[in-house]
C-alpha cells in the first residue's frame, strides 16, 4: 500500500491537472505564466475570475462544444 | 515500422511482441472455440487488452508516421494560438484524461448490452474489429486533421475541404443525430425509473444538490472544484441511502412511483429549465459530478471484473443471429453493427476531436496516443459492459430487455415465455432478483442500463458488501448513468438550441442574438420540443421504445461516422497521401454500405418487424378492417403507432440521403484532388518557430 500512496504522491499534481481539465478548467499558473511572459501590460485573471471565465465558456453557445454521448 | 520502441532493444522488444502476440491468441481460442461450460470474463479481458496493445502499436503509430505523416517539428495550434484558456500545450497524459472524459458517455455501456441478445462473440468481435479498423481510425484522424487547421470543428472543416453545400449537409447530419441521441438517451433513463421510487427519488436528488453545489462554488468558495465535488458526492451517497428508506416508506414511495409519460414530461421540462438556467447554477455542477461519478465508476468496473473474474453464463452464440430476437429487431448483418455504435466506431467522437482537444496538444507526436489510445480505452469499457450483462443468467437478461407485449407483466408468464425461447428459468430466479437490487419488478426494464446494474451489482457485491448491498450497488449504477445522460440532455439542449438559432437565423437575423431571453426561450423550447417528441413516442410506444428507436439512433450515429471518414478520405487525397488512403476508405465503405442497407431496410423491408413502411401499412389495413393487433390496445394507439412508423421512416431516409449526398460530394472532391499536380488541402500555416504568429 505505501507504494501506491507514494506513487500516488509523486504523480498528484498531474491527477489534479487531469481532473481539473476533464470538467474544462485548465491550469492556473500555466496561464498566469503565460499573462506574464507574453501581456507584462495587461491584466491578469485572479483565479476566481478564470474560473468563472473558463466555466462560462464551456458551455458557451455559439461554440459548439460537444461532449460526452457516446 | 521504425518507431522508438523497436530501436533500441531489438530482441526483447520482439521477443516482448511476440509474447503479447501468443496470449492474445491463447484467450481468443478460449472466448471463441469452448462450448458448453461457461468462460471466465477474464479471458476476454485479456484478448481485448492484447488486442489493443498489437493495434496500438502496429496500427496505429503506423498510420500516425506514415499515412497521416505527422510531423514533430510542425508548431501545433496549442503554441501558435497560446492564449492560457483555450489554446494551452497540455501535457498528454493530462490531455488523454480530458480527452477520454469527454468521449466516453452512455453509448458504449448500453449498446453491447442490448447486442448481447445475439451472446457475447459476435459483440465483442465486432467491438475490436471496429475499434481497430474504424473507430481508433477515425478519433485520430479527424484529431490530426483538426490539429493542423487550428483546432476548427467537424462541420467548418468539411465546408472548407468539400464545399459549402457539403458543409451544410453535415450540419444537417449533426443536428438530426443530436436530436436523435438526446430523446434516445433520455428514454434510456425513463425505461430505468419507471415504477422505481428507490432509483426515481435519488436522480431527483441530484437537482438540489447540483444547486447547493453550484451556489457553493460561486458564491461561498468560488472555484474551489474538490470541495464542492466532494460535498456532492457525500449527498449523492446519502440520497443514495436514504432512497431505500423513501422506497420503504409508504407516505413518500407514491410521489416517486411514476408513470413513463409522467417521468418523460418531467425530464423534457428540466431539459428546458437547465438549457435557459445560468451555466453555474444548474449543469457546470452536474456535469462535474457525472465527469468524475463517471471515471471513477468505470474504474470500479475494471477493478470489480478483475477481482471477481466471473463466469459469463450467456452463451456465446445464441439463435437470435437469425434475427428473430426481443431485444431489437434484424440480423447480425446490418443491425448488429448499428446496435453496438458507439463503442466499436462512433460518429459523434469527430465532433469532440474537432473540438477542445487539438487545442491543447503538445506535439503532432502524440496525436496517436491521445486519439488512438483514448478510443482504445472507450473500446474496453464497451467489452466491460458486454460483460456486464452476459454474466447474468440468460433468463434474467431476456425478462429484463424485452418489452411486455412479448413476455406479459407477471414473472410466471415471463418465465414460461422465455423458457420457451431455450433459456430455462424459473419465475422464481425473477422475483428473487427483483427483490435482491431492491425492486419489485425486474420485467421489461428495456434501454440497457438495469441490465448492465445488475450485472455490475451482482459482480461488485460479491466482493464488496454481499447480498446486503446488491440494492445500494443497482441504484448507484441506475444514478450513474442517469447522472451523466441527464448532463448530455443538459448540455445538449443547449447545443441543439445553438444549432437552431443559427439554422434559423439563415432567415430570421435577429433571432441569432443568443444575449436576448426571448430567443433564449424560444431557441430551448424549440429543441425540447424536438428531442422531446421522440422521446414521448417512444414511452407510449406499445413495443417499448428501445425496439424501435435504438436502431435509428445507431444509424445516425454511423451515418455521422461515415460523414467524418468520407471527409479524412478526401483530405488524404487533397494531401498527395491516397497511396495510403485505403485506411479510411475501407472504414467509410464499411459504414456507408452499413447505414444504407440499415436505413433502406428500416424503410422498406417487407418484414413488418424490421420496415417501418410495411409495419405502417400492417397496421392501417388492419384499422381499416375493424382489428386491433398486438401489443396496441386501442384504435387511438394503433393510429399513433401508424404516425410515428411515417415520422421514424423518414428519419431512417434522411440519414440514408446524408450519407448518399456525402459519399457524393466526397467522390466529387476526391476526383477534383487528383487532377491537381500538388496538394490542396487547406492547413494552417506551418509556423516556425515557437512563439510566432501569436493570437
Amino acid at each position: 500500500m505505501p507504494d501506491i500512496l507514494a506513487l500516488f504522491e509523486s504523480h498528484k499534481e498531474w491527477a489534479v491537472r487531469a481532473a481539473r481539465l476533464m470538467v474544462g478548467v485548465p491550469d492556473y499558473d500555466t496561464y498566469v505564466q503565460h499573462r506574464q511572459a507574453n501581456h507584462p501590460n495587461l491584466p491578469i485573471m485572479t483565479y476566481e475570475e478564470f474560473f468563472v471565465e473558463r466555466q462560462e465558456a464551456r458551455y458557451a453557445i455559439g461554440k459548439g462544444r460537444f461532449r460526452g454521448c457516446c | 515500422m521504425d518507431t522508438q520502441a523497436t530501436k533500441g532493444n531489438g530482441i526483447q522488444s520482439k521477443l516482448l511482441w511476440t509474447a503479447v502476440v501468443a496470449l492474445g491468441a491463447v484467450s481468443f481460442a478460449i472466448v471463441a472455440l469452448t462450448r458448453g461450460e461457461p468462460v471466465n470474463a477474464a479471458w476476454l479481458v485479456i484478448a481485448s487488452v492484447c488486442t489493443y496493445f498489437i493495434a496500438y502499436r502496429f496500427y496505429g503509430l503506423f498510420i500516425a508516421n506514415k499515412v497521416l505523416g505527422i510531423n514533430a517539428a510542425r508548431q501545433t495550434p496549442a503554441y501558435r494560438h497560446n492564449d492560457g484558456l483555450d489554446y494551452v500545450p497540455t501535457n498528454k497524459y493530462v490531455l488523454y484524461g480530458h480527452h477520454f472524459a469527454a468521449i466516453a458517455g452512455a453509448g458504449p455501456l448500453v449498446g453491447p448490452v442490448l447486442a448481447a441478445q445475439m451472446g457475447y462473440l459476435p459483440g465483442t468481435l465486432w467491438i475490436l474489429a471496429g475499434v481497430v479498423f474504424a473507430g481508433a481510425v477515425q478519433d485520430m484522424t479527424v484529431l490530426f486533421m483538426s490539429t493542423r487547421r487550428d483546432g476548427r470543428s467537424l462541420g467548418d472543416m468539411v465546408r472548407s475541404e468539400m464545399g459549402s453545400i457539403a458543409g451544410t449537409i453535415a450540419g444537417i447530419g449533426i443536428l438530426l443525430i443530436c436530436i436523435i441521441v438526446l430523446a434516445v438517451l433520455a428514454l434510456v433513463v425513463v425505461k430505468a425509473l419507471i415504477g422505481s421510487p428507490w432509483g426515481t427519488f435519488t436522480v431527483f436528488c441530484t437537482v438540489p444538490i447540483a444547486l447547493i453545489m453550484g451556489i457553493y462554488a460561486r458564491f461561498i468558495r468560488p472555484g474551489r472544484i474538490a470541495e464542492m465535488s466532494i460535498i456532492g458526492a457525500v449527498l449523492l451517497l446519502g440520497a443514495l441511502v436514504y432512497g431505500r428508506t423513501v422506497s420503504e416508506t409508504p407516505s413518500f414511495a407514491p410521489y416517486f412511483n411514476l408513470s413513463g409519460t409522467t417521468l418523460a414530461l418531467t425530464i423534457i421540462g428540466y431539459g428546458f429549465v437547465a438549457s435557459v438556467l445560468p451555466v453555474w447554477l444548474l449543469l457546470a455542477p452536474r456535469d462535474y459530478l457525472s465527469t468524475f461519478l463517471k471515471i471513477g465508476t468505470i474504474v470500479l468496473l475494471a477493478i470489480g471484473i478483475l477481482i471477481v473474474r466471473p463466469d459469463l453464463q450467456m452463451p456465446a452464440v445464441t439463435k437470435f443471429i437469425d434475427g428473430s430476437g426481443p431485444v431489437w429487431a434484424g440480423g447480425i448483418f446490418p443491425f448488429l453493427f448499428i446496435t453496438i455504435a458507439c463503442g466499436a466506431v462512433s460518429g459523434w467522437h469527430s465532433l469532440i476531436a474537432s473540438g477542445t482537444t487539438p487545442k491543447m496538444i503538445e506535439n503532432e507526436r502524440q496525436i496517436a496516443f491521445i486519439g488512438y489510445g483514448s478510443m482504445l480505452m472507450e473500446s474496453l469499457v464497451a467489452v466491460m459492459a458486454m460483460i456486464g450483462a452476459s454474466v447474468l443468467h440468460p433468463g434474467v437478461y431476456f425478462a429484463m430487455n424485452s418489452s411486455a407485449g412479448l413476455i406479459g407483466s407477471t414473472a410466471d408468464h415471463a418465465a414460461q415465455v422465455i423458457s420457451n425461447w431455450g433459456f430455462v428459468v424459473t419465475p422464481d430466479i425473477l422475483t428473487q432478483m427483483a427483490h435482491d437490487v431492491g425492486e419489485t419488478s425486474i420485467l421489461s426494464r428495456t434501454g440497457g442500463a438495469p441490465t448492465l446494474a445488475v450485472g455490475m451489482a451482482s459482480i461488485l457485491s460479491s466482493f464488496l458488501g454481499g447480498k446486503v448491498m446488491m440494492g445500494i450497488w443497482y441504484h448507484f449504477i441506475i444514478l450513474f448513468e442517469a447522472l451523466f445522460i441527464l448532463t448530455t440532455v443538459d448540455a445538449g439542449t443547449r447545443v441543439l438550441r445553438f444549432m437552431i438559432q443559427d439554422l434559423v437565423g439563415n432567415v430570421v437575423p435577429s433571432f441569432r442574438n443568443t444575449k436576448s431571453w426571448a430567443n433564449n426561450i424560444i431557441g430551448s423550447g424549440l429543441a425540447c420540443v424536438l428531442w422531446g417528441y421522440i422521446l414521448y413516442e417512444g414511452v407510449i410506444d406499445p413495443y417499448g421504445g428501445i425496439w424501435t428507436l435504438w436502431p435509428l439512433f445507431g444509424t445516425a450515429n454511423q451515418m455521422l461516422a461515415a460523414i467524418a471518414l468520407t471527409f479524412c478520405t478526401v483530405v488524404l487525397f487533397k494531401m498527395k497521401r491516397q497511396r495510403y488512403a485505403w485506411v479510411t476508405i475501407i472504414p467509410s465503405a464499411w459504414l456507408v454500405i452499413t447505414t444504407v442497407t440499415a436505413g433502406f431496410q428500416k424503410v422498406f423491408s417487407a418484414d413488418p418487424a424490421v420496415g417501418f413502411l410495411s409495419h405502417a401499412s400492417k397496421f392501417s389495413e388492419a384499422l381499416a378492417a375493424g382489428k386491433i393487433l398486438a401489443p396496441a390496445k386501442s384504435a387511438e394507439t394503433m393510429s399513433r403507432v401508424i404516425f410515428n412508423d411515417y415520422v421514424d421512416a423518414t428519419l431512417a431516409a434522411l440519414f440514408v440521403l446524408v450519407v448518399l449526398a456525402t459519399v457524393l460530394f466526397g467522390y466529387v472532391s476526391v476526383r477534383k484532388a487528383l487532377g491537381s499536380p500538388k496538394s490542396t488541402a487547406a492547413e494552417a500555416d506551418f509556423g516556425a518557430a515557437v512563439g510566432s504568429g501569436h493570437a
